[in-house]
């Protein structure tokens, strides 16, 4: 796959190109959706952010805020560099030195928090004797692939854009991951890219995969209709039992 | 008006023998569970104390229940929605758990294997949560009996400024009593209003307040906003857990666990009638010392014909009126007027009231050379012995000394006038000035002393049996399709993948060292 040509013809990325940037994304994102579904369906129970705050605080206290306010930055970022294409933001009066400069600068302090944030919440999940023993499965699965895709992307980010002469992947990730969501794939777009940008975006396919399955589901929970619900909330037993044999995902599991 | 009713109860206070009896039964039915060592849905702790969690009674440190804003209007403590929103990464003001304590257990089975030797083998405590040996320094009633309370009876946050040091020399021969403790089942429920996800609900039938554990994500702002600290996180399932007031027994027209259970006969389980519409305002009342008129005043008399009518039309069925009408906790919270709620200033409209114990005031009499028997005595010992008087004035009616005189002269008089009755002197021989006094009249006194001292079991809990024809509907609410988990007991609560039907945790603690 590291052979490929500059031409962009779809031809030019093999069968192992095709396998990690068109089956391999489409595989996990599939995983993503049904896992979503189905655990939402049968796991109502069981879909929570699994606080850990009562048996330690002082890591939390820092840790969490940190890393939950790094990480709204850098998926903030992720949208704006992936999502958009760079024509619109040329377009809005961004030129590429400017959206650069924001680009590193911003990412770097967001980077920064997470990186300390998500460094203290595995700390603690290793060091306090409380929280490891409280440490699931689905958790022994989501703290390394998480630090393991932040650690990438902090790590290509550096090596590229803030120490290196600057890697433009605007032109070739951003290209590979719109093409998957226009369903028009472009495994060639991103077939060339630096091994640490093309490894990145393979631990975060992994990433969204386990996503379904660990307690980042809390993240679709985010309680933003608490602003507007009334205070006191009263629930009455239904009158009749009109159907209490449908499944209802509300209700029932 | 909007009539509801509400299942309620009152506890008095001086029957109560601090055995725990309820708290054991409650554990053992509701919190056995990992996740929920630590948590007691009925704890008894020992007044003065410090209480459970640590200092519970001090918002100032926990911010729980409700104040008024500047401009009167009710707010959190904790905060508004948008400063809720903010803390949801890490919760400034949740206890941890050594506020509560480190669960633990035994290491029973060195009791069985330890080999033949000169000394007897012992069990030694082992923490639940990391498996390794622990020393035990803190429990769910520690002081009990005031067990070092020159060390820690300071620590009472109802003993504030010089008082606190007064009261900290002198209380140990003055006065002790027990206050056991489960949900208030709140008329306005700060726990409820702190939910982000909309998961915490009143019953609207009942009163009753709970947790949906299928809607539950884990945010933990309930526990920061009950006043009461009532509300516990099980950390194992990373959901809250609460007092459900055993519904699935009230339902069932039961009285609750605690109740069946508690070997002094004090708790009473009755209906109430009130008028939600009134709730908010009765909260937001703005004199602290007011608040225990005003949620008297949301209570409605279910023999009113008016209130009648509008519950019939709201749909509470003949029966309930009917319980209503006999209700122990109507009688002795608005009729007699004994009974107090416990820290009305949290604005929370608690439920669970409580008859004053008169017993630290008559220890104090007889301490000071006094007749406990002679009510002049006793009344003098009221209106002089501030110690007793303002500290339960803090506990129940949020500093109005008045109030609580009042109530524990009205028991006096009682007990001195029945003490007459049954002592052989005729009901009119016996002087029933020191009665008059207290505004009851021999019939009231009769009936008042028959509902403390010698109400059956039918008497004291007066629970209607939810309607059979709701029954259904409600058992698919709470636990999934009573069909589906056909054979099985469809009980409350959470339900993981239709298998589970209790809130058990997901997470299976592989016992380290083959303990916990
Ligand atoms: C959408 C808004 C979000 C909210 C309201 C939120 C809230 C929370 C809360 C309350 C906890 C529990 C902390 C504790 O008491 O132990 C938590 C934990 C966690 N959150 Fe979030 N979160 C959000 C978004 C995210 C996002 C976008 C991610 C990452 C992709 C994330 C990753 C995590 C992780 C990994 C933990 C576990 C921390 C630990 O226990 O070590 N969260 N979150
Ligand atoms: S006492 Fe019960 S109902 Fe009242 S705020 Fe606390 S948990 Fe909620
Ligand atoms: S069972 Fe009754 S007497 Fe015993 S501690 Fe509980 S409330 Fe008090």
């Amino acid at each position: 796959m590291n052979t490929g040509t500059s031409s962009l013809a779809p031809a030019s990325v093999g069968g192992a190109g095709l396998l990690l940037w068109v089956a391999v994304p489409y595989a996990c994102l599939a995983v993503f959706v049904a896992g979503h579904v189905w655990r939402y369906r049968q796991d109502q129970f069981g879909w929570t952010s699994r606080t850990s705050q009562l048996l330690e605080h002082r890591w939390l206290r820092w840790g969490s805020p940190l890393f939950h306010l790094g990480t709204f930055m850098v998926i903030a970022g992720h949208v704006v560099g992936l999502a958009v294409p760079a024509s619109w933001t040329r377009a809005v009066g961004v030129d590429e030195h400017l959206y650069h400069a924001a680009a590193v600068w911003a990412g770097s302090a967001a980077g920064a928090a997470m990186v300390a944030g998500l460094g203290m919440l595995c700390a603690r999940r290793l060091l306090t004797r409380r929280i490891r023993l409280g440490t699931d499965r689905s958790d022994k699965v989501l703290f390394p692939l998480l630090s393991l895709t932040v650690l990438l992307g902090i790590w290509a980010t550096a090596a590229h854009n803030v120490l290196g002469g600057g890697y433009d992947y605007r032109e070739t990730v951003s290209v590979w991951f719109r093409g998957l969501f226009a369903l028009s794939p472009r495994p060639e777009a991103i077939a060339d890219a630096p091994l640490l940008f093309r490894l990145h975006a393979l631990s975060a396919c992994l990433l969204f995969a386990a996503w379904p399955f660990t307690r980042l589901v809390h993240v679709w929970s985010a309680p933003v209709g608490y602003l507007v619900r009334p205070y006191l909330v009263y629930r009455r037993r239904t009158p009749a039992p009109a159907a209490p044999c449908r499944t209802r995902s509300r209700s029932r599991s | 008006m909007r009539v509801l009713a509400q299942i309620a109860m009152v506890m008095n206070l001086d029957k109560c023998i601090g055995c725990h009896t309820c708290s054991v039964t409650c554990k053992q039915t509701w919190t056995n569970r990992t996740g929920v060592e630590y948590a007691w849905f009925n704890n008894v702790e020992t007044k003065p104390g410090i209480g459970f969690p640590r200092r519970y009674e001090d918002q100032e440190r926990w911010r729980g229940g409700w104040t008024l804003d500047r401009r009167g209007r009710l707010m959190l403590r904790s905060g508004g929605r948008v400063r809720r929103l903010l803390s949801l990464f890490s919760n400034p003001h949740l206890p941890a758990l050594e506020d509560y304590y480190e669960p633990v257990t035994y290491d029973y089975d060195n009791l069985l294997s330890a080999p033949a030797g000169p000394d007897l083998p012992v069990a030694r405590p082992r923490s639940v949560l990391t498996g390794r040996p622990t020393a035990i320094t803190w429990g769910a009633n520690w002081e009990d009996g005031l067990g070092g309370a020159p060390e820690h009876a300071g620590g009472d946050p109802n003993l504030s400024g010089e008082w606190a040091e007064k009261v900290r020399f002198e209380f140990e021969q003055t006065f002790l009593f027990h206050l056991p403790r489960l949900c208030e089942h709140c008329l306005n429920p700060a726990c409820v209003s702190a939910c982000p996800s909309g998961a915490m609900y009143k019953r609207a039938e009942d009163g009753i307040v709970l947790v949906d554990q299928d809607r539950c994500r884990g945010w933990r702002m309930c526990v920061t906003a009950c006043p009461y600290k009532k509300v516990y996180v099980n950390h194992a399932t990373g959901k809250a857990e609460k007092c459900t007031f055993c519904f699935p027994r009230i339902e069932a027209g039961q009285p609750t666990v605690c109740s069946e259970t508690c070997v002094g006969r004090l708790r009473y389980l009755g209906l109430l009638l009130y008028d939600a519409d009134r709730v908010g305002e009765a909260a937001a009342t703005p004199d602290e010392q007011d608040l225990l008129d005003a949620q008297r005043g949301v209570f409605l008399d279910p023999r009113d014909p008016d209130v009648i009518a509008v519950a019939r039309e709201s749909g509470i069925p003949g029966d309930w009126l009917e319980a209503a009408r006999r209700s122990p906790v109507y009688d002795l919270v608005a009729r007699y007027r004994v009974a107090l709620p416990l820290h009305p200033e949290y604005r929370t409209l608690p439920m669970v009231w409580y008859v004053p114990p008169l017993s630290p005031v008559l220890d104090a009499v007889g301490a000071a050379g006094g007749d406990q028997d002679d009510p002049d005595h006793v009344f003098a010992a009221v209106t002089r012995l501030r110690i007793p008087l303002e500290y339960l004035a803090s506990l129940f009616t949020a500093g109005d000394t008045d109030v609580v005189g009042g109530v524990l002269m009205k028991l006096t008089a009682l007990r001195s006038y029945m003490r007459a009755v049954s002592l052989g002197d005729a009901a009119d021989e016996a002087d029933g000035t020191a009665l008059r006094a207290v505004g009851l009249d021999d019939a009231e006194a009769r009936d008042l002393h028959r509902l403390l001292a010698v109400a059956k079991y039918t008497d004291r809990y007066v629970v209607p049996a939810a309607h059979k024809e709701d029954a259904a509907a409600l058992t698919a609410v709470e636990s999934g399709c009573p069909v589906e988990s056909a054979g099985g007991l469809s009980g409350a609560g959470p339900s993981a993948g239709g298998r589970v039907s209790l809130g058990m945790p997901t997470l299976r603690r592989t016992s380290p060292e083959g303990h916990a």
